[in-house]
């Protein structure tokens, strides 16, 4: 069987970040991802990123993405494209699929960084093709470079919701309508004004009652809702569109990590059940390490710290590093990670991340 | 619809390059490029009919997660099209249902 000393699941952001770490302090690694290229979801950022100078703040997405693949290059991480992996089993031994065949790697160590999938949201009509997530809406546009469709209603006013609609437009798309459930916009407010200053109609306390067409999407009928989100008769108003994009939230990708057995913690604002990890962003079980969206869902900048954090606690565990080495690079690390998770989004989930990582230590259950 | 200009990403320079059949039809599509982008910008939304009710289905995800996508694919049903690329000459049909193997692959 082939063997590696270190094999990292996906190459997101977060398994990139953590390929450069392990490779960077002389360890061997192979990455693995089911897709035709490295980058995750990365390369479908095309907006700028927050976040300190350190963090390329005011650089965009797949620009990161491109010195992130030009850094694994350089440092010999071995890649393996086209290759899902379906479970680990004993003794770290990994199962995946290249050339339509079964293959194994052994490693010594593992670090998950299989990211996050979109969640759906059920109502008349959810099926037709046309509605799709919003996700999936910038994965065609950024990257494929096709539109799929030209008058789109966006569902969801979180970050993804927001920037996806704005990058639709940049596209050439119609955004018509952007709703969103809350009384209030879920994402920054700067990527809100930019798309309301594009002229983006938004209806806050409104939900989608139902897409109609016939093969595919016609229309939508949108409806007010009143404090208790119950929808509010005679609010009901018909939209023509061809697109509905789905932005409602993000799930942890987890499989990996339930079949190696790792112990969970439900944590609704990091998007639902997370592998426990502590301070090094090692799991339950030693050796085997999360990070990214997996371990909870924020963003590209914050998955490649923990990538980062990951690589280096691996390191150290194969005596790579010094323990005092290690400590210093992680400080550094974990200083950046602090700053990325402050301001009201960032501090929730810094306490979440927190509650998760006491956890480790023998703290309380999560409620 | 192809996003021949953009803002950020500049001109996009690929040729349609390679044919590809689709129920019958030849569309013409980019080398590289998923079969779903490609039937996306000939304006094909309608990928399969479901097993039981006969409805529509097309593109969800378009990361390859919740198999919306599928189609019958030079004869093998089920392929996800989001995620598997064109070849010259595919032949690419609307999957009824579960999809049947054809003999003649
Ligand atoms: C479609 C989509 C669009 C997004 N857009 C934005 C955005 O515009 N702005 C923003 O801030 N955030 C966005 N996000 C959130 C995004 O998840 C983070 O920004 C960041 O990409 C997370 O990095 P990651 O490395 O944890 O995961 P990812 O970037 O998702 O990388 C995980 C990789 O692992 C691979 N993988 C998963 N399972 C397996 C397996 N079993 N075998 C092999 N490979 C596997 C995946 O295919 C992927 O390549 C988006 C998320 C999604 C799903
Ligand atoms: S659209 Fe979800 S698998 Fe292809």
């Amino acid at each position: 069987m082939k063997k590696t000393q270190v094999a990292i699941i996906g190459a997101g952001p977060a398994g990139l970040a953590a390929a450069i770490e392990v490779a960077r302090a002389g360890g061997e690694v192979t990455l693995l991802d089911e897709n035709h290229k490295p980058g995750g979801q990365l390369f479908k950022q095309i907006h700028k990123f927050f976040g300190s100078r350190e963090h390329r703040a005011g650089t965009r997405g797949f620009r990161i993405g491109e010195k992130l693949l030009e850094d694994t290059e350089k440092l010999g991480v071995k890649v393996l494209l086209d290759s899902p992996v379906y479970s680990i089993f004993k003794d770290f031994v990994i199962g995946y699929i290249s050339d339509g065949r079964e293959k194994a790697i052994q490693a010594e160590r593992i670090i998950l960084a299989t990211g996050a999938s979109e969640n759906a949201l059920a109502f008349p009509g959810c099926t037709l093709p046309g509605v799709m997530g919003a996700g999936a809406a910038q994965t065609m546009i950024n990257v494929h470079r096709v539109l799929p469709g030209k008058k789109i209603i966006m569902v969801g006013s979180g970050n993804v919701g927001l920037i996806v609609s704005y990058q639709l437009l940049q596209a050439g798309a119609d955004v018509i309508a952007l709703i969103e459930a809350a009384a209030e916009i879920g994402g920054y407010g700067v990527h809100a004004s930019k798309i309301r200053r594009a002229g983006v109609p938004i209806y806050t306390s409104y939900t989608i009652q139902e897409v109609i067409g016939k093969n595919s999407v016609e229309g939508a009928v949108i409806v007010g809702l009143d404090e208790k989100w119950k929808p509010i008769k005679g609010t009901e108003k018909l939209i023509e569109a061809d697109t509905v994009c789905i932005a409602v939230g993000l799930s942890p990708l987890a499989e990996l990590a339930w079949l190696a057995g790792c112990e969970f913690a439900f944590v609704p604002s990091l998007g639902g059940h997370v592998p426990k990890h502590d301070r090094n962003m090692e799991t339950t079980i030693k050796g085997l390490y999360a990070a990214g969206d997996l371990t909870g869902i924020e963003e590209a900048s914050s998955a490649m710290e923990e990538g980062r954090l990951a690589g280096i606690a691996c390191a150290e565990s194969l005596g790579l590093y010094s323990k005092e080495e290690a400590r210093d690079l992680k400080e550094k690390v974990w200083a950046r990670l602090n700053t990325l998770r402050t301001g009201p989004f960032g501090k929730k989930r810094r306490d979440a991340k927190d509650k998760l990582i006491e956890m480790m230590e023998g703290g309380a259950d999560i409620g | 619809m192809r996003v021949k200009h953009h803002p950020i990403l500049g001109e996009d320079k690929r040729k349609e390059n390679v044919t590809i059949v689709v129920d019958g039809k030849k569309i013409k599509a980019i080398e590289g490029e998923p079969i779903a982008a490609a039937l996306m910008a000939a304006g094909i939304r309608v990928f399969r009919k479901t097993p039981k009710k006969n409805q529509p289905r097309g593109v969800f995800c378009a990361i390859g997660r919740c198999t919306d996508c599928v189609m019958t694919v030079n004869g093998i049903p089920n392929v996800r099209t989001c995620v598997t690329l064109v070849e010259d000459g595919m032949v690419i049909e609307t999957q009824k249902g579960l999809g049947k193997w054809r003999e003649s692959r």
